[in-house]
């Protein structure tokens, strides 16, 4: 019986190997393998859920040289969402890259060749990152990552999404040579790479902060956390919708993952708080400029990535708060809201992403201003944009107001109150971005006809908004005892 | 020879200086790739300079493995950057 | 899971699934439509009725739904919250009827009806929420679900309209979370509770507590539509007029009051909240706002905007009523939640017969209207004559136990407030009828349509004014018969004292 965690990663893998040997048969092998992947991602989550931590070992040769996959709570948790995000993106894909209907091969068509091997590769490089024990592969898989979430936001191959993408490609790089340069910092200190041997004999001093400053320096070029998010907006809004969505909700929330383990597996404990408040401070400035941006922004698709800058801020903020409270429950909630705001923010900006993308299909283009005939028309992506919206306002039901309510009142209760007035600001601003969309829906356009026109593409995004505004927020308490396996508690 | 071990680590800050900051002040392509090469050769040093533990004991296999990791790393991305420019000179060239 | 802890949720749902199901349909059908929206609201009727009964057995009816630790959703019902339950889901029964026919043959029935009827589930779970998370959670669902009736018709001017009502709302909802929060930070959960749960606060708290209240205060008076966070209420107006009704009768306007006397007595706890001259900040707030109502109603002559600053000033005389310490005042109040439900509602169906049928907007319009619309003019009067506290209509009952209250607690000068509205109330409400009874028909409406030809309109738009005008009457005629509002709201205050 092969081990689920292998399989999560193996599954994607050899579906990219082979929709490459068999291109004209893609969307079917492709979604093949996106729901056996999603089965093998799914099944981690349960796993962890019924036993605990799960550990694999590939090659045989034990810690510290193996290969070593591993799967906590908060693995188990961005693998679930990862999963889900992942198989409605395959879903949507199908419909999106359609052959022309004539048989003649079209511009379009080689994106939708070139689009299979490299989403698949993509998923199977953040299965392994979410799965990795150790420095060394956590450095391999955000690589591949990185390589392959450029390869697919060029797919368009327009100007500016290639110079998009030529950027991002570059500033992850540069993330990634820092990141390899702290990890030769800590082998040379401590001689093991593996996370789990490293937290029980790293000490603080100048090496362990040198090299966090170095490792999650480089991860938070990655994350497109403020100041260094400027790559970030026209390589999210010029790709293809689909990888849209997969760039925002998941690959820079890998990016994020990695900073949050190793602050909480290695150097959470040995870090003054002044470089968690540093953190918080960047991720305030993120929220304000970033929902800001968006605000403003004349398009749909630069609004959600705009959208995204801020988001991410929202996540940082928990760092100074992690740090500050004491062990115990309420460090515990911070956390599980922190997780669960990823959660959450994984969910709708995927669904906006994709019901953006049916609107701009519909209207030929995605400027705010003059979407309302496309807005109605398209009751179900229109709804989709609400759901996701209510849940990047973080309005109640959805899983950003428990999160958004867990930081606030743990804010009030550690006395840090500088942390509410800059949630609540961006929760207005967000407010303002969202309904300047859905403002649009309302006019005097002829009624729609029914309720959704294109079930293949409008379901998954809808789920996915219904998923991130209504069940994550109900149904928090689940994660509670997830994360209880490795990470709180 | 902790001296060799010193020279190398060395040699590899120094590249890895010169690197980023020809990187981040250099706004053609190329410049920036050669640069960002240069850059992973400097970290490359380091690492094989760790993995130095004397004459007579063979050296740590874990640090060749980064390095030849990172090499097959820099190699495709220096390729697909490559790709991305080409396809904005053939642009240009319309 | 007994039948106890399913009621309140099942009581939710009546409303929210047939809302959920209505936006997949097709627009063309009507029927299907019809028969969700209406089978929702009386199997929601039916079961307020055993809600309603059980609770004056005095059985709990509670669910509880853990969102996180620490965060609980509840779903309760006691006295307060059922008077609540009853009225809004009564209206909602009423408001359907008439919103099917008011839409008759207008676009974007389905985004309509599916609106509608969250709206009037989030209102039910505000009556029904156990504690202050629940109650936040419901007051912002509701918000986001009344934005798009609002918007529905998707002029300009609706847009604008919309836009402002987002704002206002959007911004209370924030202010109401930051209370909601500091509260529960330095308290801990806030359940509502009979009697309060600050009694027993520590003395340090205090000078915060207070502070809190006043941002609580805040975050409610937008939607109770307190001078000065009232802006919306006129702009509001562009909204189709089952929706008009919907704000300022059912939800909206309602859930705002209806907050402010949750917290005034089941969290502060109206001892304590009088000890710290809370109530007396309540009143002074309450009173600048109904004669700031009353006299912005006097200078309107579009009908919509008059009946809109009429609703800025009756509502707050819920508040005026949580102000008052003792219980008669409170019964005042309370009942008034009520009583003003059921007489502007039938002000909101009587202005929009006479606007879908003879194009009247304007009050200066409105001559000689009588004649030509008998039933709906008299409901009106009805409505008009109980607002200005005529007797026997029910808000008279709501403005003499106001003023009894107000006399025993010492409140003199609360006297001198509902003598000076009610004269302001008949100097903008008695014109109209003068108007439409006693002036001459014009020769031409300015928009005539034919709707029926057995009535003055057709039966859907012309019944639901004529049965709550009808329940206006019966609450103040009958006023103490069992099972009436009055008795009802003396049940809530006989407990909140305790007595």
């Amino acid at each position: 019986m092969i081990d689920s965690l292998v399989l999560a990663i193996l599954a994607p893998l050899l579906g990219a190997v082979a929709v490459t040997l068999l291109p004209s048969q893609a969307p079917r092998l492709g979604l093949a393998a996106a729901v056996l992947a999603a089965a093998a991602g799914l099944s981690v989550t349960a796993g962890v859920w019924t036993n605990g931590v799960l550990r694999s070992e590939l090659g045989g040769w034990g810690v510290p040289l193996a290969i070593a996959l591993q799967a906590d709570g908060l693995s188990a948790a961005l693998l679930g969402m990862s999963s889900l995000v992942a198989l409605s993106v395959s879903l949507y894909a199908v419909g999106y890259f359609k052959p022309s209907a004539d048989g003649e091969p079209t511009a379009d068509d080689a994106t939708a060749r070139h689009f299979w091997p490299l989403w698949l590769l993509l998923w199977s490089a953040l299965n392994a990152l979410f799965l990795a024990g150790d420095l060394f592969n956590l450095y391999v898989t955000l690589e591949l990552l990185g390589l392959s979430a450029a390869a697919l936001g060029a797919l368009t191959g327009s100007r500016e999404a290639v110079e998009a993408n030529l950027r991002y490609l570059l500033v992850g790089l540069l993330g990634s040579l820092i990141y390899l340069l702290g990890v030769a910092l800590i082998y040379t200190a401590y001689g093991v790479l593996d996370i789990g041997l490293l937290a029980e004999i790293v000490t603080p001093g100048p090496v362990a902060a040198t090299a966090m400053a170095l490792m999650l320096g480089g991860l938070m070029l990655k994350a497109a956390l403020f100041p260094l998010h400027f790559w970030l907006p026209p390589a999210h809004a010029n790709a293809p919708a689909p990888v849209s969505a997969a760039l925002s909700a998941l690959v820079v929330k890998a990016a994020f993952y990695l900073v949050l383990r190793l602050w909480l597996d290695l150097f959470g404990p040995i870090t003054p708080l002044s470089a968690a408040n540093l953190l918080g401070v960047l991720g305030a400035a993120a929220i304000l400029w970033g929902s800001w941006r968006a605000l403003r922004a004349e398009r749909l698709k630069l609004l959600a990535a705009y959208s995204t800058v801020a988001q991410m801020g929202y996540l940082f903020i928990g760092f100074p708060l992690i740090a500050a409270a004491a062990p115990g429950p309420a460090r515990d909630n911070l956390i599980a809201a922190v997780v669960l705001l990823a959660l959450t923010h994984g969910f709708a900006k995927a669904g906006l992403f994709l019901a953006a993308g049916m609107v701009k299909k519909t209207a030929g283009h995605d400027r705010i201003d003059d979407l309302g005939g496309a807005a109605q028309a398209l009751p179900a992506a229109t709804f989709t944009i609400g759901l996701a919206g209510v849940a990047l306002i973080g309005l109640p039901p959805s899983g950003t107001f428990v999160a958004k309510w867990i930081m606030l009142e743990q804010s009030l209760i550690m006395g840090h109150w500088w942390w509410v007035p800059v949630i609540m600001l961006g929760t207005l601003l967000a407010i303002g971005y969202v309904f300047r969309v859905l403002s649009r829906a309302f006019n005097r356009e002829p009624t729609p006809y029914r309720f959704v026109s294109d079930a293949r593409a409008e379901v998954p995004a809808l789920l996915l908004g219904a998923l991130a505004a209504g069940v994550l927020g109900l149904a928090a308490q689940p994660l509670w005892t997830l994360l209880l396996h490795g990470v709180i508690g | 020879m902790i001296a060799t071990q010193l020279l190398y680590v060395g040699c590899g800050i120094l590249l890895l200086i010169l690197g980023l900051w020809s990187f981040l002040v250099h706004p053609p392509l190329l410049r920036k790739l050669i640069a960002i090469n240069v850059m992973g050769a400097g970290v490359f040093h380091i690492l094989v300079a760790i993995a130095y533990r004397g004459i007579d004991t063979p050296p740590d296999p874990v640090p060749h493995a980064l390095v030849l990791t990172g090499i097959v790393v820099a190699v495709s991305a220096t390729a697909l950057a490559l790709a991305f420019g080409q396809r904005l000179d053939r642009d240009d060239d319309r | 899971m007994s039948l106890d802890t399913l009621l309140p949720i099942a009581i939710v749902s009546s409303s929210l699934i047939p809302g959920l199901l209505i936006f997949l349909l097709k627009e063309e059908s009507h029927r299907l439509r019809t028969l969700l929206n209406m089978s929702g609201a009386l199997v929601k009727l039916a079961l307020v009725v055993w809600l309603i009964l059980g609770v004056y057995r005095g059985q709990v009816f509670e669910s509880r739904w853990t969102l996180a630790p620490g965060l609980e959703l509840v779903l309760s019902a006691d006295a307060l919250s059922v008077l609540f339950v009853a009225l809004s889901t009564l209206l909602w029964v009423v408001t359907t009827v008439y919103a099917i026919g008011y839409l008759e043959g207008e676009p974007n029935r389905s985004r309509f009806f599916g609106f509608f009827s969250i709206c009037v589930s989030a209102t039910v779970g505000i009556a029904l929420s156990g504690n202050l998370l629940t109650f936040v959670i419901f007051y912002e669902i509701l918000t986001l679900a009344t934005y798009p009736l609002v918007a529905h018709r998707g002029t300009p001017d609706a847009a604008r309209g919309a836009k402002v009502y987002l704002a206002y709302t959007m911004s209370g909802g924030a202010v109401l979370l930051i209370g909601a929060i500091w509260l529960q930070s330095l308290v801990g959960p806030v359940t509502f509770t009979q009697g309060g749960i600050l009694a027993d606060a520590p003395e340090a708290l205090r000078p915060s507590l207070i502070v809190i209240f006043f941002v609580l205060l805040a975050g409610l008076g937008v939607k109770a539509a307190l001078v000065p966070f009232h802006g919306w209420l006129p702009q509001a107006m562009v909204a189709p007029a089952p929706v008009s009704a919907l704000l300022h009768a059912v939800a909206v306007v309602k859930a705002g009051a209806f907050g402010i006397i949750r917290v005034v007595y089941d969290v502060y706890g109206v001892e304590f909240a009088h000890a710290n001259g809370l109530l007396f900040a309540v009143g002074i707030l309450a009173s600048i706002t109904i004669l700031y109502g009353s006299v912005k109603a006097l200078t309107q002559d579009s009908l919509k905007k008059r009946l809109a600053y009429s609703t800025v000033s009756q509502v707050s005389y819920i508040a005026l009523g949580a102000s008052i310490f003792g219980p008669i005042a409170t019964i005042g109040g309370v009942v008034h939640l009520v009583h003003q439900g059921v007489m502007k509602i039938t002000l909101f169906f009587c202005a929009g017969n006479y606007a879908e049928t003879l194009g009247i907007h304007k009050v200066s319009e409105m001559d000689g209207v009588g004649r030509r619309m008998p039933w709906t003019s008299l409901a009106f009067t009805l409505g008009a004559l109980g607002m200005i506290g005529v007797p026997p209509v029910a808000g008279f009952i709501s403005k003499w136990y106001l003023g009894l209250g107000a006399a025993g607690s010492g409140a003199n000068w609360v006297l001198l407030i509902l003598v000076l509205s009610s004269l302001l109330n008949a100097a903008y409400f008695l014109p109209i009828l003068f108007r439409a009874w006693f002036r001459p028909e014009p020769r031409s409406w300015p928009n005539e349509h034919v709707r029926s030809g057995r009535f003055e309109t057709s039966g859907a738009l012309l019944w639901p004014p004529v049965i709550t005008a009808g329940l206006a009457l019966a609450a103040g005629v009958f006023a103490s018969a069992p099972f009436t509002p009055l008795e009802w709201a003396a049940l809530i205050a006989e407990r909140e004292y305790g007595r």
